[in-house]
């Protein structure tokens, strides 16, 4: 159930863009209205989400430490795992955004059931997949930005001449759409056969990848296979991003499920778990240097709390604190 | 070497998983693995919400009316309070990262002990109450309604994590899940459902100073008894001082030292090398705790206890402060104590009366890890060591989750136990320094009811232990923390049986050779030295 029902939902996306297109012809609602809608839902989501977060305050220091402190001059500190000033935080966050540096660390326990023993060994594969996942969802989006200017600036060039490296044919086959196919369909898989990760997977895990392998798999068919004009949809991206949209021409249904797929995915993001994408600049045991000793860290909402004081202290156990010879304030 | 006893537990960890979805298995409070609630007098004394006489392992908690609302309420105003609660209840992919790294899980193969069902736990009621995914999907999105049984799965699980902070290594985000159990905590506290091994510590000390509710005769006279086994040791006299104004240097450590073994041996090391320096320094009956049990019930009440220190400090007049070996109370220290109850102004940058060293990185806390103060000497060679003193044992070393992973003091004890002891034996890399498993009896989780718990928490690092004790023979898991020193013990009498707990304070002064001290033929605790005194043993070969 969990994993058919945002199935389900994927093949509903698909069903509307067809009825949405083929059957009531509605091309301008899903090539321009649609996708603008989508835009803003996200650009607005995504910014109101973050100031969100913005505003709760950050009132301790509490960066989990990950290496050596900064001691003394003579023990050797590790400045990225445990950061004692920003530089160095953003030297943490750079590897762990770019990088993905605390999966890369990342082990699996297992249980010899048989002796009692536990073993704990390195594990990549997530990272591995992760990594290639990301970095290729993002050379692909970036890729798409030809679409949308005219002309095309020179790095877009270079990215898309080092993508289609292994030149098989015409249309250039890119090598990172495979790759994000393959990364996205183990995630997926994983989360489909690894026990545990099954087990605390929630529909809303399942449904954006699923949605992404659509998006990928749509793209990838337009491309290779159905071989959508690429002029005609320039036409209509190029107005888009200019703000002068118009539809010229017939492009085919499955641009539009592309198109409508992506669009889904735009609306959907401010409101998800993607907000990870943002959030993992924003979060605390990662972001702050691990300084708290030598610089003091402010709370915005510290109040003043009721205490035990020394006075009262003295009060409830002055006799014997005299007797046991403990100096006393008062006699 | 098997032993029967620890096949009981172990046989029955399963990593398999149940068939229903998480969130129709309902919660099932097994005897062992929790523990008693909180009396009613514990709460008075501290004026905390809904005191009254209830059970833990009854049906009925004696929840107020509108118990609800005071949740929600709490959850709303805790949100605008802490970042980090507010992006970890939004950003969690489940990527199961996490899973596998809690010793909880580990020990009881119970999925809702993965940190990141533990906090799945209180994010499925903030995606119901708080967002508009929640709201409209319900339980596709994640979200469900907050009952009484919510409330008891929350007790039950919150209080089966040691805030150990393992997770938050590996997570990609850096998700706490310790973070997120503090915060549940304190909405369970805002209903009075509190356990009493940490609400009874509470009270102790913000009316007597300490979690044992030691009274300031009972604070010195223990003192004297452990200066008397120091005389009987080693012939020297020692005359430490309790809330003597002017006074160099406070010292405060947990209190649990001055009572147990085998904190005691600690406790008595710290003496001797203070007598031995001939440090300016003063102890304390006011502020006679360094650990904080009221940081794992809420923030207020940790700022409450911690405000002690630097108000003791403010009256004796004192330039800084030196800290004795704890866990929580290092985590407290470093990423609290300055926040809550600075600045400390009244004091000065301290520097090490022996050796001149500044120690810079605590120049706003004025607060010193008694490790840094140690290494220090060491590295200066200001005292006069006899590492073969320690030839009987041979060492293996536990970093107690919150100085590695709230402070990331790493080298400085290794540094001190190498110089100090010739045998020492470093566990697995996985389950050392910032990935080292947690004692299972952590963040006040270390009361006897709860026994089964403690031990399942305990298995993987007594199973690391039992590594190197097969490999190496190790007989000794030095550590830096009081509630390892007794929660370890009991760890590693089911687990690895032989194997026994000792502070680094306690090898340091097993291996320091006292001006005037007699010929000592035994360690602190009692055991004859290998060979002869002074350097001799050095000479035994080692059957290896
Ligand atoms: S590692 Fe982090 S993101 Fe992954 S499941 Fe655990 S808490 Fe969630
Ligand atoms: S903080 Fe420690 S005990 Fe709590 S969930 Fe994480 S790993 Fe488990």
């Amino acid at each position: 159930m969990k994993i058919l029902l945002p199935f389900l939902g994927v093949i509903g996306v698909v069903m509307v863009a067809f009825v949405g297109v083929e059957l009531l012809n509605l091309r301008y609602l899903f090539g321009i209205i649609i996708p603008y809608a989508a835009f803003i839902t996200f650009m607005a989501g995504v910014i109101l989400h973050v100031l969100k977060w913005g505003r709760s305050a950050v009132p301790f220091c509490i960066p989990t430490t990950s290496g050596q402190q900064k001691s003394f001059p003579w023990v050797k500190r590790d400045r990225l795992d445990n950061p004692s000033d920003n530089l160095e935080v953003i030297g943490r966050m750079a590897l762990e955004v770019f990088l993905f540096r605390s999966l890369f660390s990342n082990t699996s326990s297992s249980l010899k059931e048989d002796e009692g023993r536990l073993i704990h060994g390195s594990s990549k594969w997530l990272w591995g997949a992760g990594l290639a996942f990301h970095w290729t969802f993002f050379i692909v989006v970036f890729r798409h930005l030809r679409l949308f200017v005219d002309p095309i600036p020179s790095v877009l060039y270079l990215v898309d001449s080092l993508d289609g490296l292994m030149q098989l044919g015409v249309p250039v086959l890119y090598w990172t759409g495979l790759i994000l196919l393959g990364s996205a369909t183990y995630l997926f898989i994983r989360r489909v056969f690894i026990p545990q990760v099954r087990y605390i997977s929630l529909p809303n895990d399942h449904f954006p990848l699923l949605l992404i392998i659509a998006i990928v798999l749509s793209g990838l068919l337009m491309r290779y296979f159905l071989k959508v004009d690429i002029i005609y949809v320039k036409d209509l991206t190029v107005g888009l991003f200019s703000l002068k949209p118009v539809i010229t021409h017939n492009l085919g249904l499955i641009f539009y499920i592309h198109l409508f797929l992506v669009s889904v995915l735009l609306a959907y993001f401010p409101f998800s778990k993607l907000m990870h994408a943002a959030g993992v600049l924003l979060s605390p045991t990662r972001n702050m240097p691990n300084n708290s000793r030598r610089v003091r860290h402010i709370n915005p909402w510290n109040y003043p709390v009721k205490v035990h004081t020394y006075e009262e202290y003295e009060d409830d156990f002055r006799d014997k604190m005299k007797k046991a010879g403990i100096p006393v304030e008062k006699e | 070497m098997s032993n029967s006893k620890s096949e009981e537990l172990s046989s029955d960890i399963k990593y398999t998983l149940p068939e229903e979805d998480w969130m129709d298995v309902p919660v099932r409070m097994k005897k062992g693995m929790y523990c008693h609630g909180a009396n009613e007098n514990s709460l008075i004394t501290v004026g905390f919400p809904n005191p009254r006489q209830w059970s833990s392992s009854e049906t009925n908690w004696k929840l107020p009316e509108n118990w609800q609302d005071i949740v929600l309420t709490g959850m709303a105003e805790r949100l605008e309070k802490y970042r980090s609660f507010h992006i970890f209840m939004d950003i969690c992919v489940r990527c199961g990262a996490c899973a596998d790294k809690c010793h909880f899980f580990l020990g009881t193969g119970d999925p809702k002990n993965m940190p990141v069902l533990r906090a799945e736990l209180l994010r499925s009621i903030y995606r119901r109450e708080f967002t508009t995914a929640g709201k409209l999907f319900g339980k596709f999105a994640g979200a469900r309604e907050l009952n009484e049984e919510v409330l008891r799965e929350w007790w039950y699980y919150f209080f089966q994590c040691t805030e150990c902070r393992r997770c938050s290594v590996f997570c990609p985000y850096g998700i706490d899940t310790a973070e997120i159990t503090m915060i549940a905590r304190e909405l369970l506290n805002l209903l009075g459902l509190n356990i009493e091994w940490i609400a009874g510590p509470v009270a102790n000390c913000y009316m007597k100073g300490n979690h044992l509710g030691l009274e300031p005769h009972t604070i010195t006279s223990s003192v004297e008894f452990l200066t008397d086994e120091i005389e009987e040791l080693t012939g020297i006299k020692i005359e430490p001082t309790f809330n003597r104004k002017g006074a160099e240097i406070l010292f405060v450590t947990p209190s649990g030292d001055l009572f147990a073994d085998p904190g005691t041996y600690t406790c008595m090391g710290y003496l001797m090398l203070f007598h031995e320096l001939g440090l300016d320094y003063t102890w304390s009956t006011y502020a006679s705790e360094g650990g904080n049990f009221g940081s794992f019930t809420s923030n207020e009440m940790g700022k409450r206890l911690n405000s002690k220190i630097y108000a003791e400090a403010k009256r004796l007049g004192v330039k800084w402060i030196l800290g004795g070996e704890c866990g929580h109370m290092w985590r407290v220290l470093n990423q609290y104590m300055d926040t809550w109850n600075g600045p400390a102004d009244f004091l000065e940058v301290p520097v090490s009366p022996i050796t001149g060293t500044v120690f810079e990185n605590a120049s706003s806390t004025k607060m010193v890890h008694i490790s840094e103060f140690t290494a220090d000497l060491l590295k200066h060679d200001r005292l006069e060591i006899a590492p073969s003193r320690n030839d009987h044992y041979k060492v293996t070393y536990h970093d107690s989750c919150n100085t590695s992973r709230g402070m990331g003091l790493l080298e400085e004890p290794r540094y001190i136990i190498k110089k100090v002891c010739n045998n020492f034996f470093e566990m697995p890399e996985h389950t050392i320094r910032e990935k080292t498993f947690c004692c299972g009896s952590g963040s006040g989780l270390n009361a006897s009811e709860n026994m089964e718990m403690r031990l399942r928490g305990g298995f993987p690092r007594a199973n690391a232990v039992k590594y190197v004790k097969n490999k190496y023979d190790v007989d000794m898991l030095a550590c830096i923390c009081a509630i390892d020193r007794a929660a370890l013990t009991t760890i590693m009498d089911y687990w690895v049986p032989g194997v026994r707990v000792i502070g680094v304070t306690e090898l340091l002064a097993n291996a320091m050779k006292m001006k005037g001290e007699n010929n000592r033929q035994t360690d602190l605790r009692g055991d004859p030295l290998l060979g002869a005194e002074g350097g001799d043993a050095e000479e035994e070969s080692e059957d290896v």
